[in-house]
């Protein structure tokens, strides 16, 4: 490991605190932290609460860039303060913010919930006209490698906020979906097991759906985990405009596969374990097999 | 899907208005060298080359359509832009309708204009 990896650098935090109870603005304060080579912006916040100010709110979990908890404004960007080191985007200030076009609970916890609404109005999901398979499926979708490239990138949103914190037309309309729930309805529209497409088209082709983004592609910046919501948003005017047109080719839903042996192989898989239960036998309790 | 609706016509328009352009650009800085739509010696705006455009149903009916698409581009880009500002539902509602107003009351100002020149062109070319 080179010498400097040891060495420790001190750098100005200065972090936004807001207290709503108590505090009637946000106001910045600076902290200085020894900071190490490698030190993500999480651990600097994990040092400031453990050696200088245990009143300092944030919100994380996983650590590692995966639940989507520590999203914040670093340096006027937004990011995850988990998968942020510190050295790679300060010298000697860094400013930590909480993630704008959210409300604040205090600190650096926006309030998502305003986020998680519009996902949830998109109908997030697979939806299919047959009920029944799904609440009780019988059996699996064949669905082709290329059929899953073309919503695969979309499935890796981890629901940070990021996007919507970056997106300038969600600052200035706060009815707009914003990226990540449009792109969330992408996603499932185009996914060849979904039906809902017309249904989600009331929602996303309305006048504060994906015909409001001005396509700035901020968003597609600010993800941190690489998924593309400017492009989601395109492909979903688009279909958009094609269904309006009746203009898109009539899609039905791919085909259930009832048995083993229905779809294409894919080349060098290994051959399936042995069955541990056959069909129509029941587990016995507490054998294990 | 209202909002998909207006946005499409409003893409559309935006497509035809570029065609237009080109024929706008055609007429006026290719008329001296070409004589395309302007016949007569001078320029592409002289009296007697408009006359000569306007008393021809193509022209006409261009004008009328230009007119038109223009007048939906920009009022509905207008309206768009008015909307981000996060208006009450009613504010929005008498924009949209002002915004139809103007826009209806334009078209028609400027589609009697072009009818009447076709007309004034036509009567001259008779004598």
């Amino acid at each position: 490991m080179p010498e400097t990896s040891k060495a420790l650098q001190p750098i100005n935090f200065h972090i936004t605190r807001y207290n709503p109870e108590t505090d009637s603005a946000p106001c910045v304060k600076t902290y200085i932290i020894p900071v190490r080579e490698g030190m993500t912006v999480l651990d600097g916040l994990h040092y400031i609460k453990d050696n200088l100010d245990s009143t300092l709110a944030w919100r994380y979990s996983c650590r590692m860039g995966i639940c989507g908890s520590c999203g914040m404004l670093l340096n006027g960007r937004p990011g995850l303060a988990c998968n942020t080191q510190i050295l790679h985007i300060a010298d000697a200030n860094l400013t930590v913010a909480p993630l704008p076009n959210f409300e604040i609970i205090r600190d650096l916890v926006p309030d998502l919930w305003t986020m998680f609404d519009k996902h949830l109005s998109v109908k997030p999901y697979i939806f299919r006209a047959d009920e029944a398979e799904i609440n009780d499926p019988a059996g699996e979708f064949y669905q082709s490698p290329e059929q899953l490239e073309s919503y695969l990138q979309f499935t890796y949103c981890i629901k940070c906020g990021c996007c919507m914190a970056a997106c300038p037309t969600l600052a200035t309309d706060v009815r707009y979906l914003g990226p990540m729930p449009l792109t969330a309805a992408q996603r499932y529209n185009a996914d060849t097991r979904d039906e809902g497409r017309r249904e989600r088209n009331a929602l996303t082709g309305a006048s504060t759906g994906a015909l409001r983004c001005h396509y700035a592609g901020e968003c597609s910046r600010a993800c941190p985990k690489g998924v593309d919501p400017a492009r989601a948003l395109q492909l979903l005017k688009r279909r958009l405009v094609l269904d309006y047109l009746h203009l898109a080719r009539r899609a039905t839903p791919c085909k259930k596969l009832l048995g083993p042996g229905q779809g294409k192989l894919l080349p060098d898989i290994a051959a399936a374990p042995k069955r541990t239960v056959e069909p129509g036998e029941k587990p016995q309790a507490g054998v294990v097999r | 899907m209202n909002g998909t609706k207006y946005w499409t016509w409003h893409m559309a328009a935006g497509v035809v208005i570029l065609f237009l352009l080109g024929l706008h650009m055609l007429i006026m800085h290719l008329g001296a060298t070409t004589h395309w739509f302007a016949p007569y010696n001078g320029e592409s705006v002289s009296v007697q080359n408009s006359l000569f455009r306007d008393g021809t149903l193509f022209f006409t009916v261009t004008y009328v359509l230009l007119l038109g698409v223009a007048l939906y581009h920009g009022l509905y880009g207008l309206r768009t832009m008015l909307f981000e500002l996060t208006l009450k539902p009613a504010i929005e509602k008498t924009i949209t309708v002002v915004l139809v107003v103007v826009g209806l009351g334009l078209f028609g100002l400027g589609t009697w204009a072009a009818v009447a020149a076709h007309g004034i062109a036509l009567a001259g070319a008779r004598g």
